[in-house]
């Protein structure tokens, strides 16, 4: 490759905390990699693992779940659920091959517009260095 | 779905705080040529009434059943563009927005990155949009009353505004009398008002307001519900004195067998109270209090041969048999005024504050110079017969604010001015004192606080820009060192006290109160307001709202101002009596579902049980969601085993789209 790698990364954002955080970072004009973009969900709780398997299928070379500090939920225990969840995401993309630092997960409060920058160079780099995922293409699916 | 999605894509530019990096003519070209797109506009300000005039025009004559504005954050104007759809009489769940601003024009200075960024983000959004379902939004009737938590001058002014309004108030105090930091005050700036002269009468009128009941000696314990429908648990504690037999003589002090050992919490510690006490003459309820910490009687089980504060009770008013007791509440609205706690100079040990008597902070200069205070007023420091007038005092400024070493990185806003306010009252009851303010900048912001300091500066207090970096002792005088800025000179000066202006941070306890509530911090860990700007009194959790100090550091104005600010919000639901419930809850798919539980498991609100129901001749379990429980977090979907409960619009079929969207490489 000539270029250099540029991933693709998506991620799901809480609504409350993470979303807003990532807000933050915008208001506060902090700059990061454009390479993630984000969708919003309003609970980690939400997510389904299949949703990260998805994405991945789709051409996401990364993914990242970032929601509220575990006792901080604006749902109370949401968050407690994805935690669990996504640990043993993990293991299963370990199980399937798949390097486990394609995926990511952080917390990132509503006032920590600087910790989300931090996240997104980290994801971004870590996938970068990691190449291309190839592993699980198929043809594009119409919803 | 019945009609075929028409969808309208508005681009905003923001002014230029999107069109500057985002090519907005490439991202509308790019938008037109989406399956479902028919309409593609951009404006420069969406938000404008012009603006939301394209939108409304364009579902009347372009008959569109779908909108994504790309703008700001949804959590900025989704609100007012779903207002805009349901004014053009398009059901308002039929919107999405993409966040190009917040998350792409803001973050991303360079063009070549924002613009196919912001195109990605439109692609999902409309991809979203396509699947969107009209939703209907419910009301419930709510109650008509309001709890109000913290007794300092912002609850007080909150609960009187809105028992005024004619709503009903339980105001809940943690310590024994309602007043707060205000009580503790001598007199207040620029206007040299005495404070408990205007704090004293509306803390008499909370008391004995009839839609006012006050809970002091109170906490609240646990807060179940929402908006309109908050269930409260309130642990009234035990003050061993029965309230409605205490007449406040203060006999029980008077013999009490610890008495003036205990320090005084009020007077920052300055004073000695008994184990049995009133706070401070003034106190509302004017009702004694045994400190179950101090008292011998409850902390040994023996005070004497029997307490004597029981013996001397004429009216038989204490019970140490007493026990806490727990109250349930119904209340629509809630207000957080739970205030502040001063900086702990400790943390700064070069100040010597645990080493020298000497070195006092501001709260204590305060309880030194009230009349109420353990000295009547009288500026003395030293014990009994060295006890002396000050000669020499100096004054440092910005003690745990604007300093980055102890973690605040903020104004504190407030002790320039008290500074500035002791220092003049220090000039009246000692006007041969020297005194001296230690300053980085001096912030005299507010009505008439410029003119205050120019006052104060004319009375002689001597002003030296400055950031003393020590504090020690030579013979028996305190010296400060420091080094003028002004003049680049290194001084070492003598003072016989030495006032910290402490600054202000959140409570001690902050983190209890934003468990209980729901709460967001901002990163100066005061609680955070809705939106910096425009909710300045709201919070994340509906029919929550702050008020005062507890939300950041303000001035008694500024508190006062706020408190009716937020009493005015929390009666909209109050006067409404109805409040619009989550339209954005779980649906289940009964012909899927298999009754297996996992969802009422998981459901944070209790909001799903199983039911049976007769499908096809069989009995089987599903499960049923409870509309006004549900918030729409979504966690039981995603512990579903058969997709079959989804929250709506956030259903897998609206968010498999948008990941497919953005999965594409571009």
């Amino acid at each position: 490759m000539s270029e250099q790698f540029e991933p693709n990364i998506v991620a799901f954002l809480c609504n409350w905390c993470s979303y807003a955080g990532a807000d933050l970072a915008g208001t506060s004009r902090t700059h990061y990699p454009a390479n993630l973009k984000v969708i919003r969900v309003m609970c980690t709780g939400r997510i389904n693992p299949l949703f990260v398997l998805n994405a991945l299928q789709q051409g996401a070379d990364g993914v990242l779940v970032s929601g509220c500090h575990p006792g901080d939920c604006h749902y109370m225990e949401g968050n407690m659920y994805a935690r669990r969840r996504f640990r043993l995401m993990k293991d299963l993309l370990e199980y399937l091959g798949v390097d486990s630092r394609r995926f990511h997960m952080s917390w990132v409060s509503a006032s920590e517009g600087g910790k989300w920058k931090e996240v997104v160079e980290k994801v971004v780099d870590e996938v970068s260095e990691i190449g291309p995922f190839e592993q699980f293409k198929r043809e594009k699916i119409n919803w | 779905m019945s009609e075929k999605p028409r969808v309208g894509v508005y681009v905003c530019h923001c002014g230029i705080n999107i069109a500057a990096t985002v090519n907005v003519e490439e991202v509308v070209e790019f938008a037109s040529r989406l399956p479902g797109v028919t309409v593609v506009r951009n404006y420069a300000y969406m938000c404008s009434d012009p603006g939301q005039q394209l939108v409304r025009e364009d579902i009347e004559n372009e008959n569109l059943n779908r909108i994504v504005v790309a703008s700001c954050s949804p959590r900025m104007h989704e609100i007012t563009f779903r207002r805009t759809l349901q004014d053009a009489g398009l059901n308002p769940y039929y919107l999405e927005m993409a966040n190009i601003r917040e998350h792409c024009s803001w973050v991303h200075p360079d063009s070549e990155e924002a613009t196919p960024k912001a195109k990605k983000l439109v692609s999902a959004a409309v991809s979203k949009a396509r699947m969107l379902e009209p939703l209907e939004e419910k009301e419930v009737d709510s109650e008509r009353t309001a709890m109000v938590i913290g007794g300092g001058i912002a609850g007080i002014q909150s609960a009187l505004d809105i028992a005024d309004a004619g709503y009903q108030v339980y105001l809940v105090e943690k310590s024994p009398s309602v007043g707060g930091r205000m009580a503790q005050l001598d007199k207040t700036f620029p206007t040299l008002d005495c404070s408990a002269c205007i704090m004293t009468p509306k803390m008499v009128d909370v008391a004995n307001h009839p839609n006012i009941e006050l809970m002091t000696y109170s906490e609240v314990e646990e807060v179940n519900g929402f908006i309109g429908n908050f269930e409260v648990k309130v642990r009234k504690k035990a003050r061993y004195v029965d309230i409605d037999k205490c007449n406040g003589c203060g006999e029980c002090a008077d013999n009490c067998r610890v008495k003036n050992r205990i320090p005084n919490e009020f007077d920052a510690n300055v004073g000695k109270r008994s184990a049995i006490y009133l706070p401070f003459p003034q106190a509302v309820p004017a009702k004694f209090t045994v400190d179950p910490d101090h008292c011998l009687y409850l902390t040994k089980g023996k005070c004497g041969k029997g307490p004597k504060c029981q013996e001397v009770c004429g009216t038989g008013a204490i019970d140490f048999e007493q026990q806490d007791e727990e109250v349930e509440v119904k209340v629509g609205a809630i207000i957080v005024a739970t205030g502040f706690d001063t900086f702990d100079p400790s943390n700064k040990p070069e100040y010597g504050y645990q080493d020298y008597p000497n070195v006092i902070t501001g709260l204590e200069m305060e309880r030194l110079v009230a009349a109420s205070g353990p000295t009547g007023g009288e500026l003395l420091i030293g014990e009994g017969e060295n006890a002396r007038k000050p000669k020499k005092v100096a004054f440092i400024q910005c003690v745990g604010s604007r300093d980055a070493s102890v973690g605040n990185e903020y104004c504190s806003r407030v002790c320039c001015m008290y500074t500035a306010k002791q220092a003049h009252l220090i000039k009246e009851k000692v006007p041969d004192a020297e005194v001296t303010v230690y300053y980085m900048d001096v912030r005299a912001f507010g009505k008439g606080f410029e003119e205050f300091y120019d006052r104060v500066r004319r009375e002689g207090i001597r002003y030296v820009r400055g950031n003393p970096s020590e504090i020690f002792k030579k013979d028996d005088k305190l010296i400060v060192k420091v080094e003028d800025t002004l003049t680049a000179t290194p001084r070492e000066d003598e003072a016989d006290l030495v006032v910290l202006a402490v600054g202000l941070e959140p409570r001690q306890d902050a983190r209890g109160v934003i468990d209980l509530l729901r709460l967001s911090q901002t990163s100066d860990r005061f609680f955070m307001e809705a939106h910096p700007k425009l909710y300045p009194v709201d919070t994340s959790t509906d029919g929550v709202f702050l008020a005062g100090c507890a939300q950041g550091p303000k001035d008694i104005p500024d508190t006062v101002a706020q408190a009716k600010g937020a009493a005015a919000s929390a009666m909209i639901p109050l006067s409404r009596g109805k409040v619009k419930v989550e339209a954005q809850t779980a649906e289940v798919n009964e012909a899927t579902c298999r009754g297996c539980g996992f969802c009422t498991e998981v459901c944070p609100y209790s909001a799903i049980e199983l039911k049976t129901i007769n499908w096809f001749g069989h009995e089987v379990n599903v499960a049923e969601v409870n509309e006004a429980l549900c918030k729409g977090c979504g966690t039981c979907s995603a512990a579903c085993l058969s997709n079959s409960i989804q929250p709506r619009s956030f259903r897998d079929s609206q968010i498999m789209p948008q990941i497919a969207a953005l999965g594409v490489k571009s």
